[in-house]
């Protein structure tokens, strides 16, 4: 029998390639010159861009927003969602609909989740403050707003490493429990000693999809404080845009783009490297 | 008796944790504007539904819920048809570079969004799309087949080659097999991935902002974002079209909920 796959792949290998590869290198084109469409100027200006990029305190302070915002939010993530996964892995009734209510944050546009927590967060009438007795300007400081668009990200995201994590652990045999328990080990020996060697592919998994999307965030922050006050809040994506459709430095803006989809390249590189070990 | 109340004083902490930012929206889009810049009391002394009547009235939503809806659906059933082609191929069919194709696809689902906007907006504003929901449907299949590939492969493949080769042999072509015999078969897999891409296209923000420009083709999330007052942000507003927006979405996912956790973590274990 003769089967032909190739023509079953072939819509799918076109409409990928003009819509990602031939943008991807056309962004990478947009970065070598000096572009601003609206006024038809378009310089070829060599890696300009990229030796401006190195001085720009604007790009350092992004780069370092969106280490800060990644690192805390999916470290976060990850615990409490290992330890929410962990309570939930046993049988009781019920547990379909808890499952459906731990999704729910997870499945609501950004948007809506960050317009939401803006309302938590307003100083004078957010519930936050009332429930605190506190009076804090939570969008308004820059310490404050950074972490509150953490918290906020956390709430939102946690579910996702929640299931991934919970279907993980149904993969681990309840023997292995019962034997080590007859063997007289701790409930803290058991996690390190079993539950911890078993999950960790999952882990690994959670990791490196939590970390590529918070590493690339944009809504939830542009919404939320729209990368303010002052810059404290603004994270590459966030300042790429703006770049591009604020102040309409399309070569700029691409130079950046560029930068952001290198760093993502490198993550993923070094998370596939420990996903093969 | 202890450990079960706490279990049970836990799930009600997970549960109030995850509802109760939206539940202070409920409250909030049904209390009247005086109430809104009080707190205490935290309940509406005399609910009302005004906002949910200004949204519909004041602002053009229904036009916004049908844009996200339409541009929702084709993009579901474009990524469905081709990345379901694609999927019966690599996983039933010869072909040379199965794993180059799946790696192709995966590399291409962590590109980051920002990394891809600034030519895709010179390109669709050369074909004359800006602002049209084509621009949207066509972005977000591209972006959605590789979850859509991904996912079907791993369901076609749970379906046994000899239910295959038993429809070949008895003399359908393969694309009568495929969708004669494994689509069928396969419908639970297919909803799943469905559901997923359906939310995934509900909810994208960065394109829809940069491709659209006035209600013909804005979608819920960017209205929402850039929701319009008069003098100060309308909050009982923004709060009740939140709701309008969240209602559909919290039926979708307790009815699909099992569906959604098998593609969720289908992919991710198994891949």
């Amino acid at each position: 029998m003769k089967e032909r796959g190739r023509i079953y792949v072939l819509p799918a290998i076109i409409i990928l390639s003009l819509v990602t590869i031939y943008p991807l290198v056309y962004v990478f084109y947009l970065s070598l010159h000096r572009n601003m469409p609206i006024f038809g100027i378009s310089k070829f200006v060599a890696l300009k861009n990229y030796m401006f990029l190195l001085k720009d305190e604007r790009f350092w302070n992004a780069l370092k927003n969106t280490i800060y915002f990644t690192g805390i939010s999916v470290m976060a993530e990850l615990l409490l969602g290992l330890m929410i996964a962990i309570f939930l892995n046993r049988p009781f009734r019920g547990k379909g609909i808890v499952r459906a209510i731990v999704l729910i944050p997870w499945a609501i546009p950004t948007v809506v989740s960050a317009k939401m927590w803006e309302w938590i967060y307003n100083p004078d009438f957010g519930i936050l403050n009332y429930i605190l007795r506190e009076n804090i300007n939570w969008l308004g400081s820059p310490f404050w707003a950074i972490n509150a668009a953490i918290f906020m990200d956390v709430w939102k995201t946690t579910p996702f490493a929640v299931l991934l994590f919970m279907a993980g652990l149904k993969l681990i045999p309840r023997e292995l429990y019962q034997a080590a328990k007859v063997d007289g080990a701790s409930d803290i020996q058991i996690f390190i000693n079993i539950t911890l060697p078993l999950l960790k592919p999952i882990v690994l998994v959670v990791l490196l999809f939590r970390t590529l999307d918070a590493f690339r965030v944009f809504d939830a922050i542009y919404v939320l404080t729209g990368g303010g006050p002052g810059n404290s809040t603004e994270t590459l994506s966030i300042y790429a845009y703006k770049t591009l459709f604020q102040t309409l430095q399309f070569g700029y803006g691409s130079a950046l783009s560029v930068v952001v989809f290198l760093c993502i390249g490198i993550i993923s590189l070094f998370y596939v490297r420990m996903l093969l070990k | 008796m202890i450990k079960k109340a706490g279990f049970y004083l836990f799930l009600f902490l997970l549960i109030s944790y995850c509802l109760g930012p939206i539940f202070w929206q409920l409250i909030t889009s049904l209390k009247p504007d005086i109430e809104l810049t009080k707190i205490p009391p935290i309940l509406p002394q005399h609910p009302t539904v005004v906002h949910y009547i200004s949204v519909f009235k004041r602002h053009p939503f229904l036009k916004i819920i049908r844009n996200s809806l339409v541009v929702a659906s084709f993009t579901t059933i474009f990524s469905l048809a081709v990345g379901s082609l694609s999927a019966f191929a690599l996983a039933k069919l010869k072909l040379k570079g199965k794993m180059l194709i799946l790696g192709f696809a995966l590399s291409v689902s962590i590109f980051p969004p920002i990394s891809t906007v600034s030519p895709l907006y010179i390109i669709i504003r050369g074909l004359g799309l800006r602002d049209t929901i084509w621009a949207l449907i066509i972005t977000y299949t591209t972006f959605s087949l590789p979850l859509s590939i991904w996912m079907l492969t791993n369901f076609f493949k749970q379906i046994p080659d000899e239910l295959y080769l038993a429809a070949r042999i008895d003399g359908c072509s393969p694309f009568q097999a495929f969708y004669k015999i494994l689509l069928p078969l396969c419908a639970p897999g297919i909803s799943a991935t469905a559901i997923l891409v359906f939310i995934f296209s509900w909810n994208e923000f960065l394109f829809a902002l940069t491709f659209t420009s006035t209600t013909a083709s804005r979608t819920i999330p960017i209205a929402i974002a850039l929701f319009p007052g008069i003098h100060e942000i309308p909050w009982g507003e923004i709060a009740a079209a939140t709701i309008i927006v969240i209602i559909p979405l919290i039926v979708l996912v307790i009815a699909f909920q099992r569906r959604i956790v098998e593609g969720l973590t289908a992919g991710a274990i198994k891949g």
